[in-house]
């Protein structure tokens, strides 16, 4: 039988000297197993955006391998472009025939470029803000404490209210300021009980993780998660010295400040005896399910990660393990449509239970957007780094919300910050919120109705 | 650090192009072009001289006429999942990139057809068209990624196609940059035009005839009832038999999937596990559809069959979700050889169905022989056979192996008094093949008619057709 041509053309040279050079490169089996059939591209925000293959999960591996073999140099923009517009929504994992890693790999990659931060090109520098919150506020929660007073200060004042400071931030970020809800001043890692009683019979022994941006900037769903979560027999812990989950450090390549935070995570929520470690984040809950392999090379670490993410749950999911408590309250007619958070569907495969935790509140319509597991653009703080490409997909997403609905319902704080930008922007009345807030009220009604009906 | 690409475009001809799409449309940093050095085959890579994304048709008119007008040679590009190498720039030419041409029209339902353009994947028409009760029948395993530009080049088929017919069955007309720069319709609104079938010539054809801009598909009726019916043998042998025996039963199924224990062991550490146990040698999937009292009893009627033949375990999906699992199980075979090994190479080699079970034999033989694994999934209906051969590029000389092992699979397939290729296409990797496959006359005249459309072997050169170099060694060896 006739051989075919040469498989490898003279026009594609031998690889070159070079590759990653400081510890946990992205893993060699992990790009191996990528076989180029492309079954990623169709659910790739950035490639349905941009064409380029350069920018599909298929051509991120494939720089990556090219990297690591030496045939593209570790600070060339060949890698740094597609590396650094990744929305890490993981979408790409959840259709790979072959479970290529592919976020873990661009998040090694990234941390490799992390490394080389003086050595960038100085618009591919990890800001200065950014760096000192990585450093100086992430991994200190007492400090959330500070922003929150200090944020809820600024938005009391006339600086906020006459629009002064929005006047000089950039075009993007004018609208995240315009857009943040009122903030409580308080945190629910501060102030909530330590121990909250279950109402009736106990069935789990749970610790909430609060979050950072979650708890200073969306206080309500934190302590709507505590309510409703002892509604549901459930004794709910608050740790005092809990952690922030170090997603945004991990990605944007601190790999070890994120693993310093994950063994102070790990460490504190173990001690508590909590059966469940539950989130109300999406993003938050997949940097903690991912901890084993954050902490892979940490052999004082790795089983004691896997026993903390073999306890991280959502709040959605835990309740109808549980079995949801019915509300009792009379039924308010609400129309509502939700939007899956990224890290919540695709990383914790926790799609249906919060639609469950929607229907199971009376008179509420859940009316389904097309397509609602296609990112928002929010990304962590991709929306803040990004802006062209968030706003293009936080276009498309507002183009895909139903007529008629009253609330957006998204279980990541990521994701309610961009849906009311977006929304703001339309000059759309949407509110924005948890799941777990509109049952949280569903259950407040019944005592509310109990009184009334007294009086 | 760069690597060169060996054709230089001219200065001129560049600065056309990126006056048409723009700068940032226009691939050009060699660097860059590496995601563009190979599609979904696993083999053969090459660096395009650049990449050149047009926004619409207009655009792309455009840009052809340029390459055309200063006699560059260019090859259209879809998703690049094709698995024969066919959108691999082996003498660096442009690539001109289809993806960002997504428009699809209103379905004419009276006329049941549709204009999509060539960036549309081939699972979207089907979505889009779902709620007038209609879908678009060709089916390729990659359909949810690969574009129907991609799928008229090649001529896809799919599991389906037993009953539904391939590509060129549901293409009723194409728009197209000829080589010269010229657009042109072939075929059109009325079936069976008069004249010679550009049509069917150019559906096919590889790229070689031109870039396409759009098509006008062929919509099919949704079935009113589907039963789909999963079984399990002990042996790739007992499921082939019981292929054999369902359609002397003179039933046809709309799709019959084989896979081998191999091919099932990497389906099952993909994303849609069915649960198949270790005792499990091979898997039969079928779908019969029609009116729901036909099918009912098709459905039991293959049921029965697979009883008398030995099977295992048999049973017709429960609901719509087993259903859709099944098929995605089946549908991600290809791209889950990655669980299994670091690279593989498919062949897409057509047998009589009847000589299934004794070439299968013959495949594992020759991966023995070769010292390869191989996986087997195949159109069991078709007698199209895909056998996966797993190899390491990264060890010396097991690229040549694999290619040599596939090249020995095909000799058997024509041997048996198949063909080369089912539903792949040529491309590269099956060019030398095709003098195995065709006499020198043959060849000679598909020559003529590839001259008629591109008489300067502008369009993606190098593909589908031998070179003298292969037609030399084919009657050597």
């Amino acid at each position: 039988m006739a051989t075919a041509p040469e498989p490898r053309s003279a026009a594609n040279p031998l690889p070159m000297a070079g590759g990653f050079r400081h510890p946990d490169p992205p893993s060699e089996a992990g790009y191996d197993s990528c076989v180029h059939c492309g079954f990623c591209l169709p659910v790739c925000p950035t490639y349905q955006v941009t064409g380029l293959e350069e920018h599909s999960p298929r051509g991120r591996v494939f720089v990556i391998k090219a990297a690591a073999e030496g045939r593209i140099p570790l600070l060339d923009e060949a890698l740094l472009e597609p590396v650094d517009m990744c929305l890490d929504c993981r979408a790409c994992e959840t259709v790979c025939p072959s479970h290529v890693p592919i976020g873990t790999l661009i998040e090694q990659a990234r941390g490799q470029l992390y490394h080389e931060q003086a050595a960038l090109p100085p618009g591919r520098r990890i800001g200065t803000m950014e760096r000192l919150a990585f450093r100086h506020l992430f991994p200190y929660p007492r400090r959330w404490d500070r922003v929150a007073r200090l944020a809820r200060w600024y938005q009391k004042s006339g600086l906020f209210r006459s629009g002064a400071l929005r006047g000089r931030l950039p075009a993007h970020l004018r609208d995240f300021e315009a857009a943040l809800p009122p903030v409580r001043g308080t945190t629910v890692r501060r102030t909530a009980p330590t121990v909250t009683p279950p109402q009736g019979a106990r069935k789990a022994r749970v610790a909430v993780f609060t979050g950072c941006v979650q708890d200073v900037v969306f206080t309500p769903v934190n302590e709507a998660t505590v309510r409703v979560l002892a509604r549901n027999g459930c004794e709910v812990m608050i740790l005092r010295d809990q952690n922030c989950c170090g997603a945004l450090n991990r990605d944007m390549g601190d790999r070890e400040g994120a693993r310093d935070m994950a063994r102070r995570n790990i460490d504190r929520f173990l001690a508590s005896g909590a059966e469940y470690i539950v989130t109300n984040a999406g993003g938050c809950g997949s940097a903690m399910v991912e901890y084993p392999t954050l902490l892979a090379g940490d052999p004082a670490y790795a089983d004691k990660a896997r026993a903390f993410a073999g306890r991280v749950v959502d709040v959605s999911r835990l309740l109808v393990r549980l079995g949801i408590e019915p509300p009792t309250a009379p039924p308010v007619p609400q129309r509502v449509t939700y939007h899956e958070s990224c890290h919540l569907a695709n990383v914790l495969a926790t799609r249906a239970e919060p639609r469950q935790v929607l229907r199971a509140i009376p008179g509420l319509d859940l009316v389904e957007m097309t397509n609602p597991a296609r990112c928002c653009g929010s990304a962590g703080i991709y929306n803040l780094e990004h802006p062209e490409m968030a706003g293009r997909l936080l276009e498309d997403k507002m183009d895909t919300l139903p007529d008629g609905v009253d609330v957006v319902a998204t279980g990541n704080p990521g994701c309610a910050l961009q849906l009311a930008v977006g929304a703001r922007q339309r000059g759309r009345t949407l509110r924005i919120a948890h799941p777990v807030e509109l049952l949280a009220e569903a259950y407040a009604r019944e005592t509310t109705e109990g009184v009334l009906s007294r009086g | 650090m760069a690597e060169p690409a060996t054709r230089q475009v001219p200065a001129q001809a560049m600065a056309e192009l990126v006056a048409i799409v723009g700068a940032d449309s226009v691939i050009r940093t060699p660097l860059r072009l590496l995601t563009y050095e190979s599609d979904a085959n696993g083999v053969f890579h090459s660096l395009p001289a650049a990449v050149v994304l047009p926004h619409d048709i207009d655009e792309t008119r455009r840009v052809v006429e340029v390459l055309a007008r200063h006699g560059v040679p260019f090859l259209p590009r879809g998703a690049g999942t094709g698995l024969a190498g066919g959108a691999v720039a082996l003498g660096n030419e442009v690539v001109v990139d289809t993806v960002r041409l997504t428009r699809l029209d209103a379905p004419d339902l009276d006329s049941a057809a549709i204009w999509a353009e060539v960036g549309v994947t081939n699972v979207s028409v089907s979505v889009a068209v779902a709620g007038d009760g209609m879908f678009y029948a060709p089916d390729p395993s990659s359909q949810a990624a690969s574009t129907i530009g991609g799928n008229v080049a090649n001529n896809s088929g799919g599991s389906h196609c037993l009953k539904y017919g391939v590509t060129t069955n549901h293409i009723l007309a194409v728009d197209a940059i000829l080589p010269d720069g010229t657009a042109l319709r072939m075929g059109g609104d009325a079936p069976d035009l008069p004249g010679y079938d550009l049509r069917g010539l150019f559906v096919g054809s590889e790229g070689t005839m031109g870039v396409a801009t759009r098509a006008l598909l062929r919509l099919t009726p949704t079935p009113a009832e589907v039963r789909t019916v999963l079984a399990t043998f002990d042996s790739v042998r007992a499921a082939s038999q019981t292929v054999s025996a369902v359609i002397a039963a003179g039933m046809l199924p709309a799709a019959m999937e084989v896979m081998d224990r191999m091919a099932i062991d990497g389906v099952e550490k993909g994303p849609y596990p069915v649960g198949f146990g270790p005792e499990v040698g091979a898997t039969l999937l079928f779908e019969v559809d029609g009116l729901p009292v036909s099918v009912e009893a098709k459905a039991q009627r293959i049921e029965a069959i697979c009883k008398q033949m030995g099977v295992q375990a048999v049973r017709i999906a429960q609901s719509a979700e087993e259903r859709a699992l099944w098929w995605a199980n089946r549908k991600t075979a290809f791209g889950a050889m990655g669980n299994l090994g670091r690279n593989f190479y498919v062949q897409d080699g057509v047998i009589p169905r009847t000589r299934l079970p004794d070439v299968i034999d013959r495949v594992g033989e020759i991966g023995a022989e070769f010292g390869l694994r191989i996986a087997n999934v195949f159109h069991a209906g078709d007698g199209n056979l895909h056998p996966l051969i797993l190899f390491d590029a990264k060890k010396p000389g097991d690229t040549e192996k694999a290619m040599a092992c596939g090249s020995a699979i095909l000799k058997v397939c024509v041997e048996a008094g198949g063909s080369i290729t089912g539903e792949h296409g040529v491309g590269v990797e099956k060019r030398a093949d095709m003098a195995v496959m065709f006499g020198e006359a043959d060849l000679a005249l598909q020559d003529s008619v590839r001259r008629v459309f591109d008489p300067r072997g502008i369009a993606n050169p190098g593909k589908v057709l031998p070179t003298p170099d292969d037609i030399r060694r084919a009657s050597a060896g």
